[in-house]
This record gives C-alpha cells, structure tokens and sequence, in this order.
C-alpha cells in the first residue's frame, strides 16, 4: 500500500516529540489560530469546516460543521463547547493516545471551535481512568494560558476562553453526549430525551456543542491548509480525511494507526497490522468499537469510510478494530461484549436496563452448555424488543454483537446447545466476574 | 466539627465552583478532591459537599453511586484493576489473573490479607491494542507477561509504584532515528 502522510500522528511520530508547547509551536503548532483570529470572521470559519467535509470521529459520524451552525447566532448565551474525551468504547484507544503525546493539537482545535461559535468556556470531559491524561491536558492548558492562547484576550485580539478539564468518574454512557452533559451538570449520566438537542438546550440549558477529540484535533489542519485540501483526502465527498484506527485482537502489530478513509479492512489488518498473529486463517471481525456489528472475511475488501460499512451491515463507530482468529468462540465473544453492555446500561430505558441482563444470562447458559434451542428464537425476540426502544443509541449497540454473531454463525450456538459444551473450550468457562469499586 | 477536607484542600473549593455557571456542576470534582483527600468518599464529606452546592445529601449520595470510580468504604492500598473486556480476553486476560492470583493469593473481589492489595475486574480501560493489562491506582501496565507482572507487583509493594507504567501512551511507539 502507498505510504501516506500522517496528519494528527505527525508530530507525535517524530523522534524526541513530548507534546510540549514549545515542541508544537516548532511543528508550526498555533499557526492556524493566528491566522483566525481577528482575521477570518467565526461564520467563515464554520464555513471551512462545512466545506472540508469533517464528520464527527466520536461514532455517529455526523457532520462537523453543520452541527456547529446549528447553534443559534441570537441567542444570549452563555453556549459551550464540550471535548467528548470520555473514550470507552471496547476497542478503541486513539484519544487517549492523541491527548497524551500531542495536548495542544486538540487544545488548539477547541479553541478555534470556540472562536467559531461563540464560545468564552469550554470543558474536556475525560474519563476518569485517564489519571495520567488529566494531568498532561492539565499541564497543557497551563502553558496556552501563559503563553496567551487561552483566557481574557487571547492574542491581543479581545477573544476571550476559559478551557477546563473535567474529569468523569467511571461509566461507560456518559461518552453519549447528552449524558456526559448530565454528568457535567453533577447529575447521574443518564441520557435526555432528543428533542431537544444540545445545540439550543445542552449544558445548563445552554447551547453546546459536544465533539470528539480526534473530530477536534482536524481543526487546525482544515484552517492551515484549507477545506479543499482537506476535501480531497480519504474518500471525499461523505468520507474525507484520515481516520486514527485502533487496531486489536489476533493481529501481530496491533496499535493506532492513521490512514486516509478508503483502505480496506484487508490492507488495513494484513499490511498495516501485519496479518493474523501466527498466520492463523482470520474468523471475524469488529469494525468500529463494541457496538458495530461483526463482520466476516467475506467483507475485508470493503472500504474503511462511513458508507461503505454501513453498506455491510455494520458501523464504522469509533475507529477500534477487533479482530479474530479462528477458533475463537463467537458465543463466547458475544458474551463478554454483553458482560460490558450490562454492566454500562444505565438503567433508565427499562428495554435496555431488563434486556440486557436477560441477553446475559441466556448467553453464558448456552456457552456453559446449559442452552436450549429456544434459547436461540427468544434471543432474537428481545434483540427485537430492544432496538429503536430506547432513549440512547445504547440499546441499538447493545444487541449488535448478538445479532451479527446469530447471523453468522447461528450453527456455532447451535453446537453449544447440542452439544451442551462450547467446541471450542477443553476446560470449564472460567468465571470472570466484575465487582467495580 | 472537623471537615473531611484538609485546609489546603477547602481552599481550593470556591476556585472550583467558580469553574461552572451552576454550581453543582462542581459536584464530580469535589468528590475527587474528597477521595484524594481520604481514599474514599466519606458520609461526612457528602454532607460538606452537599453544603458547598447547595444541594441535599440525597442528590449527591445518588450520584456517588452511579459513578463505579468512588469508593465509599476504604480498600486496599493498592487496587488492582485488570480489563476483562473483549479485546483484552482475546489476548490473555485469564493468564493475567492466573499470574496476580499465584503471586498474591488473591482472586477477583479479594484483598491481601495485610491489606495492600485488592483485586477488581473491570470493563474496557482505553488500551485494547497493548493488553493483557492492569490499572493500579493511577497508573497503567500493559503488555503484561507472567514476569513483567512480577515485577510490578513486587515494586509496586516495596515502593508504591514502578517504572513500567505507561507514560504518555503512544502503540506502537515511534521508530527512532
Ligand atoms: C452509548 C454511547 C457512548 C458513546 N461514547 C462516546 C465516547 O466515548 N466518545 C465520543 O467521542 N463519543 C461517544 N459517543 C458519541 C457521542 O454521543 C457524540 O455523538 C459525539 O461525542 C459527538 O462528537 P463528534 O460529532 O465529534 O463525533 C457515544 C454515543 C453513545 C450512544
Ligand atoms: S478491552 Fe481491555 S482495555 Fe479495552
């Protein structure tokens, strides 16, 4: 496969990089906010992420610059702007990396994002478990602030921004946006009813816009080099740009990798991540975090953009690419991903709260070997119950795995009933429990 | 009354309130700053927040425990926390337990008995391309081996950390010049 250039791993790539305002300013780091500034009016600039063609990389892929001019110009304020760093959707490790080892990329995308919307407080939110990411991002917005990137008058130039880290504190749904604004507000994460939608009543009420760290970490590329630029790269018109995959599972070089939309899952898990670990024959795989569907070998010449996944039952999502080899148990695979779904359900919508906990159960008693075929029929009945029914996309994501792998590989549960054991296992299923805090 | 924040701590407060137009916004912080401060979150640093934001022990006991990160009782000195999710699984998370459990004693929901060490499965911690792996406290390992493990666990117990965490994450690493 052509080499490519690296845009948010750029820096990062080169030897010695710390992430440091000082190593990001000599990679020309801040250039594009200077050039915003008081020069380019906030209209235009929603007009250059419109025109680059940047959807969201948080999982809904929806259109960046369409949500930003969602935000109504009358209204009073005060509106706000959210870095969705909450990044805990099996799979998918990219923001963590994007925060950690180039802070200000972000930072300085937020900040021209601010600009754009008229924003004068921002937040990150990030999970709690990114102690270490808190801190570098901690770190970073001490240095914008000396440096005069952030706060009452930013460059001379009267723009005013206070930028604030956030951190959650353990729970997997407050990465949907209108819960993380919950949470935000001191609340339990749970999920609002749409509509209305955050871009007239998100935080406080407030107009907000919520976007991904990799969304955000475009920004200053778009403005540097211009939205045709941009526009021209990955899969344009409905999937440009390069995309930061995570790559995990039965690969031997699995980790982040940044390629422009477009490739293939085949050039993306046999070059890129170097094959199958131990050349083993691939069995299936996961296309964009936890909640995509599974797919097959049958679908590795399908292209890694928005609409070709789609196109093959599944979801580009978050970017994190499982993949597994055979004889890997897919009751089993299915189990764990309903082990995390339970566990995360926040227990409002009762399809999902319920639903669930049942799918569970019914999934460890068939990979326990205590199945019955009705089993299968009653699995599909509440996958059935569950989709469309609830607040948040959460319960959409959370019967993918269920029927992705039914769909597939229907005679592998079927053996388990049969057979009452998994196939697959010599020993007894060893008991993985999750106690939490 | 004693408070369950040290003065240096209440000082910081107001400056956190002052973060958010409405201040219980200001609640997840305020309960780290309490787990800082004690380890956990006490009731009485509940009833202090409560007064902080104007809201009612209720509304901020309902919170804490929405959230799996706030202790309300103390745990081990060292928590353990090992991804069981499907990425991690599918590249050892049962060795993983295997070699913690041979080497402290300990299964899943366990405390050593001189109390240093807990053990906690958890769901997916944001490093599903470098597992098996393990959180303690703050700090990240992955890429774990049954030696690797080893050694965490003996430094972590002789000096409370060790220098195979994770700095900033970056898989794979760069190639140096
Ligand atoms: C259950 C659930 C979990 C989500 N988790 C995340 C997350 O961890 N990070 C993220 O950026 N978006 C997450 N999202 C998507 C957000 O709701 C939202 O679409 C996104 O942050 C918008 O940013 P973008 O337009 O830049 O992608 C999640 C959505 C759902 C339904
Ligand atoms: S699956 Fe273990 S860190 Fe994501």
């Amino acid at each position: 496969m052509a080499t490519h250039e690296l845009l948010l791993l750029k820096n990062m790539s080169q030897p010695g990089y710390s992430g440091s305002l000082a190593d990001y300013e000599r990679a020309g780091g801040y250039q594009a906010l200077k050039k915003v500034l008081g020069k380019i009016p906030p209209g235009d600039i929603t007009e250059m992420v419109k025109k680059s063609g940047l959807r969201g990389r948080g999982g809904a892929g929806f259109p960046t610059g369409v949500k930003w001019s969602f935000i109504p110009k009358d209204h009073p304020g005060p509106r706000y702007l959210i870095c969705n760093a909450d990044e805990s959707e099996p799979g998918t490790f990219k923001d963590r990396q994007l925060m950690e080892r180039d802070p200000h990329q972000m930072i300085e995308g937020m900040i021209i994002a601010a600009y754009a919307i008229g924003v004068r407080t921002s937040y990150i939110y990030i999970r709690g478990e990114f102690v270490l990411g808190a801190r570098v991002l901690e770190r970073a917005l001490a240095e914008a602030y000396q440096a005069g990137y952030l706060g009452k008058d930013i460059l001379g130039t009267g723009f005013a921004l206070d930028l604030y880290v956030h951190r959650g504190a353990g729970a997997y749904i407050c990465g949907e946006e209108t819960a993380l604004l919950e949470s935000l507000e001191g609340k339990r994460g749970l999920p609002r009813i749409k509509p209305p939608f955050p871009a007239t009543h998100g935080l406080f009420q407030k107009p907000t816009v919520v976007n991904n760290v990799e969304t955000l970490a475009n920004v200053p590329h778009i403005v540097n080099r211009g939205a045709e630029w941009f526009a021209s790269i990955g899969n344009p018109p409905k999937s440009s740009g390069t995309r930061v995959f995570c790559m995990s599972g039965h690969v031997k070089r699995p980790g982040n990798y940044e390629v422009p939309m477009g490739v293939t899952f085949r050039e993306i898990i046999y070059d890129i991540a170097g094959g199958m670990r131990g050349d083993k024959p691939l069995k299936a795989f996961i296309p964009g975090g936890a909640s995509a569907a599974f797919l097959m070998p049958e679908h590795l010449d399908v292209k890694l953009d928005f609409e070709s996944v789609a196109q093959a039952g599944s979801m580009l999502g978050s970017g994190g690419i499982t993949v597994m080899e055979e004889g890997t148990c897919m009751v089993w695979a299915a189990e764990n991903l309903l082990h995390f779904f339970n566990h995360e359900s926040c227990g409002k919508c009762t399809p999902c709260r319920e639903g669930s906990s049942w799918l569970l159960q019914i999934l460890r008693r068939i990979d326990h070997g205590k199945g019955k075929m009705e089993d299968l029929a009653t699995l599909t009945r509440l996958c059935g119950n569950i989709a469309g029914r609830t607040v948040c996309a959460f319960g959409d994501a959370e019967i993918a795995p269920i029927t992705s792998t039914l769909q597939y590989f229907r005679d592998e549960y079927e053996a388990h009933i049969r057979e009452q054991r998994c196939p697959f296992r010599s020993q007894p299923a060893p008991e993985l429990i999750s106690v939490g805090r | 009354m004693t408070s369950a924040f040290s003065k240096a701590a209440q000082e910081r407060i107001p400056g956190i309130i002052a973060r958010y137009a409405e201040k219980r916004g200001a609640l997840l912080p305020l309960l780290w700053l309490a787990q800082e401060e004690q380890g956990y979150v006490s009731e009485e640093a509940m009833k202090e927040i409560a007064g902080w934001l104007d809201l009612t022990p209720p509304q901020v006991y309902e919170t804490v425990t929405f959230y799996t990160m706030y202790n309300r009782r103390p745990i081990g000195k060292y928590h353990i926390q090992v991804c069981r999710s499907l990425m991690c699984a599918l590249v050892g998370t049962d060795n993983l337990l295997g070699w913690i459990h041979a080497k402290l004693g300990i299964k899943t929901g366990q405390t050593t008995p001189d109390g240093l060490f807990t053990l906690s499965q958890v769901e997916c911690l944001g490093s599903c391309g470098t597992g098996p792996m393990m959180q303690i406290n703050d700090d990240y390992y992955e890429r774990l081996t049954q030696d690797k493990t080893n050694r965490v666990l003996d430094d972590v117990k002789r000096e409370g950390k060790c220098p195979l965490a994770t700095g900033p994450f970056m898989f794979p690493e760069p190639a140096q010049k």
